[in-house]
């Protein structure tokens, strides 16, 4: 009698228990699609130097803004909820006040958490963003004097270079600013100091223009040690290297 | 057999043989105040915390030089030197596997000892943001008399404290603090508005029409969190079991009612639940004051006094015929 009372007492333990669970992982399924949403909520936010995604900039951070206060510029924001911007993060405009590049970081000693890499201590190593310029819209490309990103730029002749350009049916050619990935920062100051209606120069998040040549192209002009050393067509198979290589691939006799 | 109906005049006696008498708020001012004092001064913690990192920032200021607090309720630096950090947040960042500067973890270390001696749910009552918002519903669900709406276990909040955890690894980011009414009405507070008073108007509509003490009650993770602090927490409320008449005034006007469990309560000498935020409510309405702030270590030892004292004062009262007859 009293044994059964128990055993029927444990199973309804037992379905409580199991409701809850299941009701906890309802809402927890419905509360990690909002935190998926949030932290994907835009693809094309420019945050302050060190923060770097790859090293967990969006888990480190506890969205406390000391960042933002120790900002000499006032360059910095929290993002506020219903922005489109993951909520609560440090990012920042170019357009309105791009990064000064203090020599210091000061937002980054600020950080208590390390979601800004402390072992950024050059500023000009920051990857903030990329500048990419719309040909279409920049005054230079439409062959004036303009070039004001160029001398604007903190990392000048590296960062924006100026080129010359031939134009048809002239004998002047146009000078053009070409930014170099390898040394821009993605503070912005080209993107505020661009004087067209819309900035003709932008920030963006590199991997949202960035291609990748892929290992198999061998640009012989620019690495030639390369080409000569590995190029082996006639190699016998367990002599060739491991992957698929392009050149390998079209000269291979056994799949002829 | 909790109260008594005696021969003398309908006077209901409490278990302890004396008269219960209710609450009754004082008529002159200065009564009231006193009466008031810990809602008052709870309301200057609150509203004080946010000032200091408002005025630092806003109006530059400063003690002995040094800016006095910069950041928010997530994490911040008082006086330019000592950090502190929400030790949930750090809790939850540290379950998606990422190693943190040792500044975050020492802030979350401090804050944590701060609310393990001060009474862990005492941030809910003197510091969180959002107890301004619901301690407004519940008034105004007493005023207008609102029906008490749907019921909900208080135990929600600890699945939800868990979820947070396993989400935190799941996802690889800090899940509560992601969609976290509290940060999101200090942050906006301090660092300009966007959408998150939506977020706290709908716990003030919830704990209004749907859920009574809804949110702080039965859903925050983070007062979940702070509960089980105060499971172990120095500052506690101490109660006078011999002095109580069962009249009930406490429970009325305690936000977590469950913990005055008078019959446990009596049992410990104080009230041990972790769900207890330290708001004092109770303390000032009792009428036979049994109940009182203390320290854990010191509350067997001023009961044991306490109710020698009793003993010897009431030789000459009706009470004490009343106790040997109950006793
Ligand atoms: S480097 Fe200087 S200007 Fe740039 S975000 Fe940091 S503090 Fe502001
Ligand atoms: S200081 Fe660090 S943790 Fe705080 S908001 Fe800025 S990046 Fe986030
Ligand atoms: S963002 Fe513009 S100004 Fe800044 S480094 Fe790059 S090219 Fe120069
Ligand atoms: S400042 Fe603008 S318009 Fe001028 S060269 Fe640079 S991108 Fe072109
Ligand atoms: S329960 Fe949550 S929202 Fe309510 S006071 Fe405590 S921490 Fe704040």
């Amino acid at each position: 009698m009293s044994s059964s009372k128990t055993a029927s007492a444990r199973r309804l333990f037992l379905a409580k228990l199991g409701q809850s669970a299941a009701m906890a992982a309802t809402g927890g399924l419905l509360w990690g699609f909002m935190v998926e949403q949030q932290v994907h909520a835009a693809h094309n936010v420019i945050r302050p130097p060190g923060a770097e995604d790859a090293d967990g900039f969006y888990a480190k951070c506890i969205k406390c803004g000391q960042c933002v206060r120790d900002c000499p510029y006032d360059t910095l924001r929290l993002a506020p909820a219903g922005m489109r911007i993951p909520i609560g993060t440090p990012y920042f405009v170019p357009r309105e006040i791009p990064c000064y590049m203090c020599p210091d970081i000061p937002c980054k000693a600020a950080c208590p958490t390390g979601a800004l890499n402390p072992k950024l201590t050059k500023i000009d190593d920051a990857r903030m963003g990329l500048a990419v310029i719309d040909m279409e819209h920049c005054l230079s490309w439409q062959g004036l004097r303009c070039e004001v990103c160029y001398r604007e730029c903190p990392i000048q002749g590296k960062a924006i270079i100026v080129k010359n350009y031939p134009r048809k049916l002239s004998k002047h050619g146009m000078f053009v600013p070409v930014v170099q990935a390898e040394y821009c920062t993605g503070c912005g100051v080209c993107e505020k100091a661009c004087p067209t209606e819309k900035a003709a120069i932008r920030v963006v998040q590199p991997e949202l223009v960035e291609g990748k040549i892929g290992e198999h192209y061998r640009l012989g002009w620019k690495d030639p040690g390369r080409l000569t050393e590995e190029f082996k067509p006639y190699a016998p198979p367990s002599q060739r290297q491991e992957g698929p290589s392009g050149l390998d691939y079209l000269n291979r006799e056994d799949e002829l | 057999m909790s109260t008594l109906e005696s021969g003398n005049g309908g006077v209901r006696l409490g278990p302890n043989g004396r008269p219960v008498r209710p609450f009754v708020m004082p008529k002159r001012f200065t009564g009231k105040l006193w009466v008031w004092r810990y809602t008052i001064l709870r309301r200057i913690t609150e509203i004080g915390v946010l000032l200091l990192f408002f005025g630092t920032v806003h109006w530059g200021w400063t003690l002995f030089g040094q800016r006095i607090l910069v950041g928010n309720l997530s994490a911040s630096t008082l006086l330019d030197t000592v950090p502190l950090a929400d030790p949930f947040a750090t809790l939850q960042i540290l379950f998606t596997g990422h190693v943190l500067q040792p500044e975050v973890l020492l802030g979350a270390a401090i804050v944590l000892v701060f609310y393990a001696l001060l009474g862990g749910r005492v941030w809910c009552a003197w510091v969180c943001p959002v107890a301004l918002v619901t301690d407004l519903s519940s008034w105004l669900r007493r005023r207008f008399g609102i029906s008490p709406g749907v019921s909900i276990s208080r135990s929600v909040r600890y699945w939800a404290l868990g979820v947070a955890l396993v989400l935190s690894t799941l996802t690889g980011v800090a899940a509560f603090e992601w969609v976290s009414p509290i940060s999101m009405f200090h942050r906006e507070l301090l660092f300009g508005a966007g959408l998150g008073w939506m977020a706290v108007a709908g716990i003030f509509v919830f704990d209004l029409f749907v859920v009574r003490d809804g949110w702080c009650g039965h859903l925050c993770p983070l007062g979940a969190f702070y509960g089980v602090v105060g499971e172990v927490a120095l500052l506690r409320i101490r109660f006078d079991a011999p002095t109580c008449t069962h009249c009930g005034e406490c429970a009325k006007v305690c936000p977590e009612p469950h913990v005055l469990n008078l019959k446990k309560a009596a049992e410990a000498g104080m009230i041990r639940s972790g769900e207890c935020t330290n708001c004092g409510r109770c303390v000032v309405v009792c009428p036979e004051d049994t109940l009182s702030f203390d320290l854990r270590f010191l509350i067997r030892k001023h009961n044991l006094q306490s109710s020698s004292a009793a003993l010897a004062d009431s030789s000459s009262t009706v009470q004490a015929a009343n106790q040997g007859t109950s006793s």
